[in-house]
């Protein structure tokens, strides 16, 4: 009985002190799941450089597998809508890359069970391709979309 | 109140997801016009979606997409499962928001 107690409390000790660190946000579970944000990657002022620091390389073939749907005339640059989306059945990376903004790396997806398609809203500074890079083992595979774009949305 | 919103649809064993994030994303480009100072930059940095708990998509986003960020994914799942969204920014702000397909 003695040492039951002992044992008992001992380990409520234990316990409570990894509720404490969880409670004070020294360990939060989703952090702790998340990769890091790609600094490098999103700091690069040309698209083969953030290639680079995001997939490790920058040799990425056009194809017809992967599809990057935008508008042919963006008016507005601030918000311009873009679906990547991919046919390649072991793909696990999308990114979107605008190779005339200040920094041409504007998102990627880590996928680990999502499907290879991804619609979102981007910021471009000037009339430009946007390239949807998609990864498959270790390969890249990319298509561009021209979208003209009157008023830029960087700045402001 | 949460600043995720988020519609889901199933359709057989995927489940169509669109939120949209209430956010500036400040780039820190911008003038503040009446000071002539830059605002700080403010954007959402990670966007990590999980359906029962299990992670399926990690995003990493930068200052390029657009103001109260849309995001439409396909994951897998059906009728009854919980999606979590969750988001970081470079400010150190959060959230998190859970909802049943």
């Amino acid at each position: 009985m003695q040492t039951k107690r002992r044992v008992f409390l001992k380990g409520s000790l234990a316990a409570s002190a990894a509720g404490l660190a969880v409670g004070a946000g020294l360990l939060s579970p989703r952090a702790v799941l998340a990769s890091e944000w790609p600094t490098a990657a999103f700091d690069a002022t040309k698209m083969d450089a953030g290639l680079n620091e995001l997939f490790g390389t920058a040799d990425a073939a056009e194809s017809g597998d992967v599809s990057v749907k935008a508008p042919d005339i963006a008016e507005n640059g601030a918000v311009v809508p873009v679906t990547v989306e991919s046919s390649i059945a072991d793909a696990n990376q999308v990114a979107i890359f605008v190779s005339k903004n200040p920094t041409p790396l504007v998102a990627s997806f880590d996928l680990s069970g999502a499907n290879p398609f991804v619609s979102t809203r981007i910021r471009m500074g000037e009339t430009d391709n946007v390239t949807g890079v998609v990864n498959a083992g270790g390969k890249l595979y990319k298509a561009s979309k021209e979208v003209k774009v009157t008023i830029g949305g960087c700045g402001g | 109140m949460s600043t995720i919103r988020m519609r889901i649809s199933p359709a057989g064993d995927v489940l169509d997801v669109k939120a949209l994030i209430r956010h500036p994303m400040e780039s820190g480009n911008r003038e503040d016009k009446s000071t002539g100072k830059k605002i700080p930059a403010n954007y959402i940095q990670k966007l990590m979606v999980a359906v029962n708990g299990e992670n399926v998509m990690d995003g990493n986003l930068s200052e390029a997409v657009s103001k109260n960020p849309y995001l439409n994914i396909k994951v897998p799942g059906k009728k009854g499962d919980e999606v979590t969204i969750s988001w970081n920014s470079n400010t150190g702000e959060s959230d998190e928001a859970t909802q049943s397909a």
